[in-house]
């Protein structure tokens, strides 16, 4: 019998504990101030190209600083704990953010810690204005972006008694949104094949010059139906994607397998893009880059580093981040994974500019892409609802590329769809 | 227990301090060893479930944790969006095509294995390895084979003359390529079930029913299915709950996951989490969840209602009078039983 009881007070006291686990999730690191030892989170996702010597070396030049890095699978992953854990607490000590949902962080941009004054004329002016709240906070540290070049097919091009070397080509494709559409019509005659990848993808390219695509970046309300510019690259997009698009989904296993077996012979290429066609394009040896893009200069992504303000360790992170986003760690995190620096130093960088890229022909990746991050003149106006409407617009598109619908009752549909969003 | 009872009464005081113990513990350790899971089930259950209810009548907004009260409005935005009769349309659909071949199938997988083969445990383990198999990992593997272009599916569909299958483009299609996965996981884990179900019918029955020259297919009909009634009627109602909640599949069947540019395989638990992860408007996730799990409730009850219907004949009403006569019996032992322990106090 007294066994017994002890077993249910035990088992009592197991299950209250039990409880707290479940409840109270596992507490945080607490620092130990009196000996200055700090210990400090990154959380990240995919491959940020931070890799664990870089943070082995600011632990050496900062004794009493520990370092851990939380790796999140997805950016889909890492939005999902951004926004659940943002206003409370459990978010690491720095939170990399993607350029995607940046405008869903400026909503809340109060919860950031903003970054030092001085620190702003490190990057690109637009680099900076994105992050920059209506106070004039700048709440992100940039890290990389994605100025854009266009990848090719050099055997395709030959093939379709185009030229195909790479300032030949760049050469051929100078101009506007029209001549590269000219180029592939002429590509697609001589073939037969498709001359891109996917509508959606160049829509990326077009809709980024575009300065206020869909909303209106004084009062934030949507602008995006009732758009000009908007419609017109929607209508000449479509035109010539319904000859000259392979019709793939990107990243679809579809549109992987196409890189390899020259389902098409164009893409938009940002910098981060190379290491995508390289992984599923191993054994292709005529992919090459072209330094130009239709209409001068394009961004498409890139990601910053910001700093909740609720965080146990707010000054020392805010150290930290500076010190990754330093030119010297921005050239290394293009080494590591091909992520072309935010940072003006770290643009004219001989070690920058002089880097080439193997799988491409030996092109001179690091020259092109400072020539294309110069060319881009138009920072996009990004809202709270970007997102949104943007997620609706590539649905539209998909709907017309996959052949659900013509361009007219996509476009019809996609303004009814934006019309419910609140 | 009762001879510690038969004791006790010629003890001294701290006996009976004792026998107070006991009686308290025979009263309360019951409930106390149930505790931990309604503790743990009002934390964890009961309470977000309330506070789904209520968020559900709000403008919530989660990063601040504040909402502003809107009423009904969160569930009327629901049922007027399109989205919503699609997804409703799509669920219903993936269900019917995953639940009825999945049920058919297990039942006879079940009466296979029912049999007297060579290596009964080795089959009837794996049946239930797909259901071992995570779910995304299945639907990765199934991604790739319902491939729009290089798929392994229309590869060999225009091998063999036929025309490819445009899996992420037709409605249709897509909801057949999304039930293929739910089965392959599921009819395993169903056949399992009713297998244990079949065990527990009388084998006399089959012999009656041999000696009286009923062949297998009657047997299977006249004393299997029947006899599968109670537990037909639980796996029914869990593939429900499960066919209506159908997530994981149609979220992973292409890389956006958000149900396809024209909404082809958007599910209601999908919509509910592009809803409330995907635009941050928990109000409205909250408020389709609260539609979904009425409509998990009348399709189950329905389900319910129409599976009784038809498993009922002559034989389960034997097994049901049979069973009344043993709960009849049991009583009968138990009210002897009772005397005894009184007499002894």
């Amino acid at each position: 019998m007294v066994t017994r009881k002890h077993n249910i007070i035990r088992f009592g006291a197991g299950a209250a504990a039990a409880g707290l686990l479940l409840s109270g999730c596992a507490p945080a690191a607490e620092d130990d101030a009196a000996s200055g030892d700090v210990t400090l989170t990154v959380g990240t996702f995919n491959d940020s190209g931070f890799a664990d010597e870089m943070f082995a070396e600011y632990e050496e030049l900062n004794p009493g600083v520990k370092i851990i890095h939380n790796k999140a699978a997805t950016t889909d992953d890492a939005r999902t704990n951004f926004f659940q854990k943002l206003g409370k607490t459990g978010l690491s000590d720095i939170e990399y953010v993607e350029g995607d949902w940046l405008p869903e962080v400026m909503e809340y941009s109060d919860l950031l810690a903003p970054v030092p004054a001085d620190l702003k004329d490190r990057w690109l002016d637009w680099k900076v204005e994105e992050a920059t709240d209506p106070e004039g906070n700048l709440i992100g540290y940039g890290t990389d972006i994605g100025p854009l070049a266009i990848c090719y097919r050099s055997d395709l091009f030959e093939a379709a008694g185009l030229p195909a070397d790479r300032d030949a080509v760049a050469e051929l494709l100078g101009g506007d949104w029209a001549r590269y559409f000219e180029v592939g019509d002429q590509y697609v005659e001589a073939t037969g094949l498709p001359f891109f990848d996917s509508a959606r993808g160049v829509w990326q390219g077009m809709i980024n010059q575009i300065a206020a695509p869909y909303e209106d970046p004084k009062s934030g309300a949507i602008t995006a139906t009732e758009n000009d510019e908007v419609r017109d690259s929607y209508d000449q997009l479509l035109a010539a994607s319904a000859t000259q698009s392979a019709h793939l989904s990107q990243w679809s296993t579809d549109w992987y397998a196409a890189m390899a077996n020259g389902g098409f012979a164009t893409m938009l290429c940002p910098g981060w893009m190379l290491g995508v066609i390289e992984g599923n394009a191993k054994d292709v040896t005529t992919w090459d880059v072209a330094n130009v893009f239709p209409n001068g200069g394009g961004n498409w992504g890139g990601s910053y580093l910001t700093v909740p303000a609720s965080g146990a360790n707010v000054e020392e992170a805010q150290k930290l981040a500076d010190w990754l986003t330093a030119p010297e760690q921005q050239l290394k995190y293009f080494e590591n994974a091909g992520l072309f620096p935010s940072q003006v130093e770290a643009m004219s960088s001989p070690v920058l500019l002089e880097a080439t890229n193997p799988f491409f022909n030996d092109a001179p990746i690091g020259q092109i892409f400072s020539d294309r991050a110069q060319a881009v003149e138009v920072a996009p106006f990004k809202g709270e609802l970007y997102f949104q409407v943007a997620t609706a617009m590539g649905d539209a598109i998909a709907r017309v590329e996959d052949g659900t619908q013509d361009a007219a009752a996509s476009w019809d549909q996609w303004v009814e769809k934006v019309n419910s969003i609140e | 227990m009762p001879s510690h009872r038969s004791i006790a009464p010629q003890q001294n005081g701290r006996s009976a301090l004792r026998e107070k113990l006991t009686r308290w513990d025979v009263k309360t350790a019951p409930y106390l060893y149930i505790a931990p899971f309604f503790l743990i089930f009002i934390a964890t259950g009961l309470f977000p479930i309330g506070y789904t209810a209520v968020i559900s009548l709000m403008e919530w907004d989660m990063v601040r944790g504040t909402g502003e009260f809107v009423g009904f409005d969160q569930y009327w935005r629901v049922l007027s969006a399109p989205e919503f009769w699609i997804a409703l349309r799509n669920t219903v659909s993936i269900f019917l095509l995953s639940t009825i071949p999945q049920l058919v199938a297990a039942i006879i997988i079940a009466a296979a294995l029912d049999r007297n083969i060579r290596a009964r445990t080795f089959w009837r383990m794996s049946v239930l390895v797909p259901y071992v198999m995570a779910p995304v990992a299945v639907a990765l593997i199934f991604s790739n084979m319902f491939g729009d272009k290089f798929g392994l599916v229309n590869s060999l569909l225009t091998q063999l003359g036929m025309t490819s299958i445009p899996w992420h483009t037709d409605p249709f299609a897509s909801h057949v390529a999304i039930a293929t996965m739910v089965n392959f996981r599921w009819t395993g884990y169903n056949t399992l079930i009713l297998l244990a179900a079949m065990q527990a019918i009388p084998r006399e029955y089959y012999e009656a029913a041999t000696v009286d020259g009923a062949g297998a297919i009657r047997q299977f009909l006249s004393i299997t299915i029947p006899g599968l009634r109670g537990t037909l009627i639980f796996v029914v109602v869990t593939s429900t709950i499960g066919g209506l909640q159908v997530f994981d599949e149609p979220r992973m069947y292409d890389h956006t996951g958000t149900g396809g540019p024209d909404n082809q395989w958007l599910t209601i638990a999908l919509y509910l989490y592009n809803v409330g992860w995907g635009e941050w408007d928990f109000g409205r996730a909250a408020a389709m969840a609260w539609i979904l799990f009425a409509l998990i409730l009348l399709v189950g009850l329905i389900n319910l209602i129409v599976t009784r219907g038809l498993v009922r004949d002559d034989s389960a009403a034997v097994a049901e009078d049979a069973g009344r006569r043993a709960r009849r019996a049991r009583r009968a032992t138990h009210d002897n039983a009772q005397p005894v322990e009184e007499a002894s106090r």
